[in-house]
């Protein structure tokens, strides 16, 4: 189908809705969902890219051992039972019977296996982290898998949402360089949509799997996902009815207010609880002036959160109080307070020595604006507009994506502004980014800005192989007061991305990952 | 002193001289009229116009539509002239050598000249823009490298035209060198339609900055009319003036630089502007 053709067909099966498809089959059977993907993504297969598009695509053709509810807590995925060694070391998986792959073969515990240990531990950035814990992988028999690790990991049961562990047929990917696979623009998985057609820069066309494990699931018949690069049009496309679901930063911040007041749209910002995206100002540690604690305490100082949250971010986020998010595990937010204060900001600055010229300025800093969308520009300029208020210029640098993940990720940066998810624990997602064993160059979202303290690093790994919870939230504590003190980054907001959806679809928010999740139990009423 | 006796009284040319004139105080005056820097957010977002003391209205941060207009101007106008006049430099040396010597150098000239004319400018200037990260400089430079094929080509025209008239041969005959030559007696007698066309280039050069600016392609640093427009463009639904009032801006500077072009052409042309004496 060609992009016409298909225009033709929407127009077409809009037109045949009310007559037909939705009220033939069964009572939750059937449907389709328009919702749109953006930025369109490189590629489909999760477990070689992890940016938003991808895993909102992705989560739909590829599945993990679990689910997480909204207290994080876990839930059966393609494993329908686990079970904990009291040492906390052996975690056994029992896996449904038979989960196919796209292709028709049957998935076994081998399939679970080769995808944690080979294939993710080379592509998966978070999951390498997580699965070089394992001592050892097997598979006994093909409903079983068992994950042996070399010492406690809290967290480990964490790791297995279908976008931090997704699992790959191991005939298609067995001795192959995986990310030249051919095989990869079939995007074969086991979840319960399979990709049908993709037209660049039109659209993603996903179907039922119809040997799917779980009796009549899934209950669409299929999702379109819909290229829209246009804020405006997108906004439109929802407006009119064009998509039914939006998700992420879809639909612009500032058009929130406008459409929680559109009567046939369902709003919420739950779904998020997994990611929990924590915003910061990156400041590369390894450069003068912001390899000075001073300067890093005055930025926390010199920008007014509360005016970047509603003039950027329309309200849409809460303010950061440090490294770990108010919606994950451990947070603790009896720590060192930086009010907005342009005093408190100068006097550190000019305590460190840094004042102002004879030209009133005291530094000229470039700031590489993130190729996000217009949100992050605003940002940049109401950064800029900030630091001018202590005498510091802010330049602002555009790129493009690729230039950006090249600047951040090989250090040849000074200040940016950087979004990462927390992951449901700070194990899992908030320690990469101050642990100094995680500084690797060429690699985004480790610890890019360089900070480094060792009993940071301590901390953090001790926290991690705890096994008592109360011990954690001890040493979690410790070290959000630490990080504070520091500023490695300065942290802005939580940001709460909004959902929108039609109130003609059920079930859409069921777990933590939100729109991500499977959607096997979507349905329309 | 006659072609300016003749401008006065020709009515559409001094509609866009004054006008024109209009722009430029405003750019002048920009510092004086809103002290305040154009990124300060001094109101609310989304404030209309009239409201909170800003006349054109707030953007989305709440920063002043007028003192971006006014300020705007300013950026408009130096690019608008800078890469103009590089463009006139560019193709008057082009066209002048092309068209001066003829021959082989003429063809080689004119071939370049053609491979830029058939690469659209605006793509080109993307290209050029986004390979040397956008800056006040480099967008200037680009947009005087996209725009100076016409000039060349009418520079060369008129140069092939006058080179063998009567008085170019008499200086050629009492030995003049061949810098005065062209210096002294071709290019004054060649001036006045490149300078119609170089004020014309003014104004598709402002428009092609406004576009880029309005791609994400300006400077971020610089506050323009296409900048404005591409940052209110997504909300023009909810709040028109955001974008509406640069865009006016746009379109009055660009008027009054046509029309006072248009008049420029009508009295330095000698044909048209004797049968109007």
């Amino acid at each position: 189908m060609n992009r016409r053709e298909f225009t033709a067909a929407i127009l077409a099966g809009s037109a045949a809705l009310p007559f037909g498809i939705t009220r033939a089959v069964g009572q939750t059977r059937g449907g389709t969902l328009n919702t749109i993907i953006q930025p369109e993504p490189p590629v489909l297969v999760t477990a070689l890219n992890q940016q938003q598009p991808t895993l909102t695509l992705g989560g739909k053709i590829y599945e993990s051992l679990l689910k997480y509810g909204p207290d994080l807590k876990p839930m059966p995925g393609m494993a329908k039972s686990w079970e904990i060694s009291p040492d906390g070391l052996t975690y056994t998986f029992k896996l449904f019977e038979g989960i196919t792959f796209h292709d028709g073969k049957p998935m076994t515990s081998e399939d679970v296996v080769f995808s944690c240990m080979q294939v993710l531990t080379q592509t998966h950035p978070r999951a390498r982290n997580n699965f070089a814990r394992v001592a050892s992988a097997e598979a006994p028999d093909p409903l079983t898998v068992v994950f042996k690790l070399k010492q406690p990991f809290a967290p480990f049961l964490g790791c297995f949402d279908c976008t931090s562990a997704p699992i790959l047929p191991k005939h298609v990917y067995e001795g192959t360089d995986f990310r030249k696979n051919p095989m990869n623009d079939k995007a074969i998985g086991t979840g319960p949509f399979k990709l049908k057609e993709w037209v660049r820069g039109s659209h993603v066309h996903l179907v039922r799997h119809d040997g799917y494990y779980l009796k009549d699931q899934p209950y669409l018949d299929e999702i379109i996902y819909r290229v829209i690069p246009d804020a405006a049009s997108r906004a439109l496309a929802l407006e009119n009815g064009t998509v039914q679901l939006v998700q992420w930063s879809d639909i612009e911040f500032f058009d929130v207010t406008r459409f929680k007041k559109q009567a046939n749209l369902e709003y919420t910002t739950n779904g998020y609880e997994y990611f929990a995206p924590h915003q910061w100002l990156e400041m590369n540690n390894r450069i003068a002036p912001m390899n000075d604690k001073r300067f890093r305490q005055a930025v926390m100082h010199l920008i007014d959160r509360d005016a970047l949250n509603k003039r950027v971010y329309f309200g849409n986020a809460k303010i950061a109080t440090g490294p770990i998010s108010s919606k994950t595990r451990f947070y603790d937010g009896n720590v060192k307070k930086y009010e907005y204060s342009l005093d408190k900001a100068k006097a550190l600055l000019d305590e460190m020595g840094l004042k102002p010229g004879a030209n009133g300025k005291r530094a000229e800093i470039k700031y590489v604006v993130p190729p996000y969308g217009e949100v992050y520009q605003r940002a940049g300029e109401f950064f800029r507009q900030s630091f001018s208020r202590v005498g510091i210029d802010l330049v602002l640098v555009g790129t493009d994506m690729a230039g950006w993940a090249e600047k951040v990720g090989n250090w040849d940066y000074e200040m940016t502004q950087n979004l990462l998810y927390q992951l449901g624990d700070p194990a899992l997602g908030v320690s990469r980014t101050y642990i100094s064993t995680n500084i690797k160059k060429g690699i985004l979202f480790s610890n890019t800005q360089g900070y480094s303290n060792p009993e940071v690093d301590r901390l953090f790994e001790e926290a991690a192989v705890a096994l008592d919870e109360k011990k954690r939230q001890e040493l979690y504590t410790k070290v959000q007061q630490i990080l504070v003190e520091d500023v490695p980054v300065a942290w802005t907001l939580e940001l709460e991305y909004p959902i929108f959806y039609d109130k003609s679809l059920k079930n859409v928010v069921t777990t933590a990952i939100g729109s991500h999740e499977t959607f096997g139990v979507v349905h329309k009423s | 002193m006659d072609a300016v006796r003749a401008f006065l009284r020709h009515p559409s040319g001094m509609a866009g001289l004054v006008l024109l004139l209009a722009v430029v105080a405003l750019a002048l005056l920009a510092p004086v009229l809103f002290p305040v820097s154009p990124w300060e957010m001094v109101g609310a977002p989304f404030t209309p116009p009239g409201e909170d003391g800003m006349w054109l209205g707030g953007d989305t941060l709440g920063r002043d539509v007028a003192a971006g207009v006014a300020h705007g101007a300013r950026v408009s106008l130096v690019i608008g002239i800078a890469s103009a006049f590089a463009a006139m430099v560019i193709g008057v040396v082009i066209g002048a050598i092309s068209g001066y010597f003829g021959g082989a150098v003429d063809l080689v000239l004119m071939r370049v000249t053609e491979l830029f004319q058939t690469v659209p400018a605006f793509i080109l200037a993307i290209l050029l823009v986004a390979t040397f990260s956008p800056t006040l400089t480099t967008i200037i430079l680009t947009l005087g490298a996209v725009s100076w094929p016409p000039l060349a080509r009418l520079t060369r025209a008129e140069f092939l035209r006058l080179r063998k008239r009567e008085f170019v041969e008499a200086a050629l005959c009492q030995g003049e060198g061949t810098a005065r030559i062209v210096l002294g007696h071709i290019l004054p007698n060649a001036i006045s339609p490149i300078l119609v066309v170089t004020s014309l280039t003014v104004a598709t050069a402002i428009l092609l900055e406004s576009a880029l600016s309005f791609m994400g392609l300006g400077d971020p640093n610089q506050m323009s009319w296409g900048f404005m427009i591409g940052a209110g463009r997504t909300v023009i639904r909810n709040a028109w003036w955001m974008s509406v009032f640069p865009g006016v801006a746009i379109l009055l500077t660009v008027l009054a630089i046509n029309l006072f072009g248009e008049g420029l052409s009508d009295v330095l042309n000698p044909r048209v502007s004797r049968r109007r004496a």
